[in-house]
């Protein structure tokens, strides 16, 4: 089962430098909500921020991991 | 019903409805918090939408993943581009954007997340096209 710590450590070494948060939302190691800082970000659409982050856990999204939510935002973003 | 004719069936949805939801349940019974989110924010905003339950059969999600390049539910498609799931529609409907997106008025922010409203129209189910 993954942990929200294991989502946090996956996402940092594949956006180097980037700042993660990461909730187990229930407890139950199965619904997750990442909020993800990087200057990876600029310039992409939110689609493709988001489908950054999906990219790292693949097919475990919808499986293992039922539910991940995020949020993604540059540096710069006053968001 | 091949693979491929689901796939054809939903590049058809994306392209024939303006606004296309993709979700889990149908917006008047939405079975996943976060279908009934997506669902909730087009309602508030009073568009027409046409929406597919995937539910009733799996391969319908594996498809539409496939197309869109997008792994979870909801999936929401305005004018044939993939607008997002949840946390965007959701990112969107509170800064403007998806008001903007589908021309009309932004709510009024007491109005704006309510998901108990009634859906304009009613969801095309994917069983009746597809049998």
């Amino acid at each position: 089962m993954p942990t929200s710590d294991e989502l946090k450590l996956r996402i940092e070494q594949a956006l180097p430098g980037a700042h993660v948060i990461v909730e187990d939302l229930t407890g139950g190691g199965d619904h997750f909500r990442a909020k993800v800082v990087s200057n990876r970000f600029d310039g992409l659409s939110r689609i493709q921020q988001h489908k950054l982050i999906y990219d790292v856990f693949g097919d475990e999204v919808g499986g293992p991991i039922h539910a991940l939510s995020i949020k993604t935002q540059t540096p710069g973003d006053g968001r | 019903m091949t693979n491929q004719e689901i796939r054809t069936f939903i590049e058809n949805a994306v392209k024939e409805n303006r606004v296309m939801l993709f979700m889990k349940g149908t917006p008047d019974q939405p079975a996943c918090g976060f279908s009934m989110r997506a669902s909730g924010a087009l309602n508030a905003l009073g568009v027409q939408y046409a929406a597919l339950d995937i539910l009733p059969d799996p391969r319908i999600r594996e498809e539409l993943s496939a197309v869109s390049g997008w792994p979870t539910i909801p999936q929401l498609f305005v004018d044939g581009e993939l607008v997002g799931g949840s946390d965007i529609v959701m990112e969107m409907l509170g800064s403007g954007e998806l008001a903007d997106l589908l021309g009309v008025e932004q709510p009024a922010p007491s109005e704006a997340p309510a998901p108990e409203e009634q859906p304009r129209q009613a969801p095309i189910g994917i069983e009746n096209r597809l049998s």
